[in-house]
């Protein structure tokens, strides 16, 4: 019975030890979540020892509040949208993350100064620049294609079935640009009422034949299955779906809304200092063009952008598909974070209720 | 004479007045109500852990969020100067000098400890737009605000002097507030107090309310009308065939709740099986595909399917334990099949059909999962606005009072049923 007791704990007190080094990442899914998988955890385990335990979310900064509020926060480094961080770290649900610990580049350039603008903050640091495009079945359409965000909302020219992000989000500046507003006047509509009325009356032209997704595999399965001929989505996931799967999607540039992604941490994590650690290797240079090899998301850090190499597993270069290249910054409209941060709320309420209409 | 004693009655005394007594000369009535007390009390104690587990799991959380419904704290809690004026003052005093002097020091003190954008979200409930004007004042006030804090404050921002926005914040200065209810029934109180319905393009909780009714009232009568022939085979077969069909009621049980209604979805898309079937039948063509998911029709589909096994087993339980000879009885006294089922055999189903009506009734009402998955924009219930606000906007105070209100209609239709049904009518079997 002594022997036993002994033998208990003392087997208690190892796996103690061993739950010490450990990181858990709060992610995506899918094809994105996997590109952290494979550029960042798995690179960093080998390097470090430290075991990374990956969690999906539809998104993450949902469960952020829920978990700080109920006093049990259970990710250490969650990957969440520039306006949810701000707005996450205004109501005091992150913690501070001290830019000195950002690894510097290999000519010695301070991290902070190789970041694009507002790639670092107080509480946020950006590990890609991720976009929302209009995306199109190429064998659907044999004559005519679509080339703008207009042709979207246009039925007769190019008929079936839409889907779109169920939020406000992204929809309505898409909306106004498809109703003739140039991207740099988009937001000075918006923010009046009756550049939202506009918005939404733009939307209501196609809302029957909408299909609303949540999860970003949702839209590429959708085009797969043939329900919708067109979608607005995340590029990434639909670029993985073309290499992998080998689907007919096109990808149409003009109009795309580009936003910064990162990491947080949840105020009260676990393992504050393995995440920073984290959070160090996996915003290093080298490490960001790796996971743009894995998936196309432009590097936030201009030394990173040369070091993209190849498409994972192929010989094709990844340049030419990463929002950030200058040949698809054509017409391209960067989300407004002050604008989303104030209007978040309000915008979806009204979308909600729009919707359920 | 010793008057015999009535086994039935309440309680006996002798002819001549004096009180029955037990055989140690205490008080019958006595006795007997000690004895049943400690009957009652020993049946209390094994019930005691139970009571005790459903209080704590079930009914302590829920009260707390029910609380939550009525009380939102985030305004009140941190900026303690300025509601202490709203609390001394009447509604639609003018803010004078020292309410903008309580407001700035309040929004130094909030920007410093970072509670700063939980206020803004709080006054951006009742009033949109209005969180930035807190997170960005709050940050300009953090390095200093000199007096006259008025003027200062309409230089930072010339909003801090809209009378809205004083509304709003003296909405918010008491933790208690019924303005969550309010939205949940499309109301608000404007300037001067009173209770006016929100925009036209705001209003949507009394009609998902509706719609969630009467989904939940059809779904009930598909149930019954889809599960009382089948739950009827099964109780009229021997027992061994009604066992081997009862596996294929209950399997769909036991698979996942999501592998089902995805299942639909591959069933019912314009490009899924019973549309192909259609097409290649000539049926329809393929432009007229027909539109069966993703819209109000996916989700009555669906959840009927997903709640037919809950009425099929009350159902079936009762009609076991109905004797066929009672039919057969009508029937020789001239009968014909019609009128003896309508007047000898569905009678005595209705304890079955009250409980499978209510599970279904209830269990349908509360569902999120299918109609957020097949529903698309119009098959939304009330629950889909429920779990938005408790995973979406983190408005959990809007949950639960969207909750609240959605317990406390299901409670009134249950007394309702209660009335004219009868509780005690229930039989599960």
């Amino acid at each position: 019975m002594k022997k036993t007791l002994i033998l208990t704990t003392a087997l208690c007190g190892m796996a103690f030890a061993a739950a010490a080094e450990e990181v858990n990442l709060l992610s995506w899914g899918g094809a994105y979540g996997n590109s952290h998988v494979e550029a960042y955890a798995k690179p960093f385990t080998a390097e470090t020892g430290i075991a990374v335990n990956v969690a999906d979310a539809d998104n993450p900064a949902t469960p952020i509040k829920a978990m700080v509020e109920a006093g049990n926060v259970t990710s250490d480094v969650a990957s969440v949208e520039y306006a949810d961080a701000v707005r996450l770290c205004d109501e005091g649900l992150l913690e501070d993350i001290d830019a000195s610990i950002l690894t510097a580049t290999d000519d010695g350039m301070a991290a902070t100064e190789d970041f694009i603008e507002g790639g670092v903050t107080d509480c946020f640091v950006a590990t890609d620049v991720y976009s929302m495009v209009e995306v199109y079945d190429d064998s659907k359409f044999p004559d005519a294609k679509p080339t703008g965000p207009a042709d979207f909302f246009d039925l007769e020219k190019f008929p079936g079935k839409r889907t779109m992000r169920k939020g406000a989000k992204f929809n309505l500046e898409f909306a106004l640009m498809a109703d003739g507003v140039p991207a740099a006047e988009v937001y000075d509509v918006l923010a009046t009422p009756e550049g939202v009325d506009r918005a939404f009356a733009k939307l209501d032209s196609i809302k029957n034949d909408v299909i609303w997704w949540e999860a970003g595999a949702q839209p590429p399965q959708l085009l797969a299955d043939g329900e919708v001929t067109m979608a607005y989505a995340f590029n990434g996931r639909i670029f993985d779906a073309v290499m992998k799967d080998g689907k007919p999607f096109k990808i149409v540039w003009d109009g795309q809304i580009y936003e910064m992604e990162g990491w947080v941490i949840p105020k009260g994590a676990p393992n504050m200092e393995e995440a920073l650690k984290f959070i160090a290797f996996s915003t290093a240079p080298a490490n960001q063009a790796r996971a743009a090899e894995f998936i196309s998301y432009g590097p936030p850090r201009k030394s990173a952008a040369a070091l993209v190499g190849n498409i994972e597993g192929t010989e094709e270069p990844m340049g030419p598909h990463l929002p950030t290249t200058e040949a698809n910054m054509g017409n391209a409209l960067g989300s407004n974070l002050d604008f989303w941060v104030d209007h978040d709320s309000e915008l979806n309420e009204r979308f909600n209720a729009w919707l359920a209409g | 004479m010793a008057v015999p004693l009535d086994p039935h009655a309440a309680t006996v005394t002798e002819a001549s007045g004096v009180p029955l007594t037990t055989a140690d000369g205490q008080p019958l009535k006595k006795a007997l109500a000690r004895a049943s007390r400690k009957a009652r009390w020993r049946a209390f104690l094994l019930v005691a852990p139970l009571l005790a587990f459903v209080v704590v799991t079930f009914v302590i959380p829920i009260g707390q969020m029910l609380h939550r419904s009525a009380h939102n704290d985030g305004f009140s809690a941190h900026m303690p100067q300025i509601s202490a004026w709203f609390a001394e003052t009447g509604a639609g005093t003018e803010p004078d000098e020292s309410a903008f002097a309580a407001l700035a020091a309040d929004l130094q003190a909030s920007a410093e400890e970072r509670t700063i954008g939980i206020v803004g979200t709080r006054i951006n409930y009742e009033l949109s737009g209005t969180r930035s004007l807190f997170t960005s004042t709050g940050r300009k006030v953090r390095s200093g605000i000199e007096p006259p804090y008025r003027e200062a404050l309409l230089a930072i921002n010339k909003d801090w002097g809209n009378p809205d926005l004083w509304t709003a914040m003296r909405n918010a200065s008491t933790p208690y507030t019924d303005s969550f209810y309010l939205a949940s029934l499309d109301r608000k109180r404007d300037a001067a107090g009173d209770i006016v319905q929100v925009s036209e393009n705001r209003r949507v909780y009394v009609m998902l309310f509706l719609r969630t009714l009467w989904l939940s009232a059809l779904i009930t009568a598909l149930t019954f009308l889809l599960g009382f022939p089948i739950a009827h085979l099964l109780a009229v077969l021997p027992m061994r065939k009604s066992n081997l069909l009862m596996i294929l009621v209950l399997l769909p049980f036991w698979t996942s709740l999501l592998v089902r209604t995805t299942s639909w979805m591959v069933l019912l898309q314009q490009q899924g099986v019973v549309n192909d079937l259609l097409v290649w039948m000539g049926v329809i063509d393929n432009a007229g595909r027909l539109q069966m998911i993703y819209n109000r029709l996916g989700t009555v589909i669906a959840m009927t399917h997903i709640l037919l096994p809950f009425m099929i087993l009350p159902l079936y339980s009762v009609m076991r334990t109905i004797n066929p000879s009672y039919v057969r009885a009508a029937r020789s006294l001239g009968a014909t099949s019609w009128t003896a089922f309508r007047r000898i055999y569905f009678p005595q189903t209705l304890p079955g059909l009250g409980a499978g009506a209510l599970l279904v009734f209830i269990l349908a009402v509360g569902y999120y999962i299918t109609p957020a998955l097949v529903g698309g924009s119009s098959g939304q219930l009330i629950s889909n606005m429920i779990a938005e606000h408790m995973t979406g906007t983190l408005n959990w105070s809007m949950a639960a009072a969207l909750a609240a209100i959605l317990l406390g209609g299901v409670l009134i239709l249950y007394w309702v049923y209660d009335r004219l049904v009868g509780i005690d009518n229930l039989k599960l079997g």
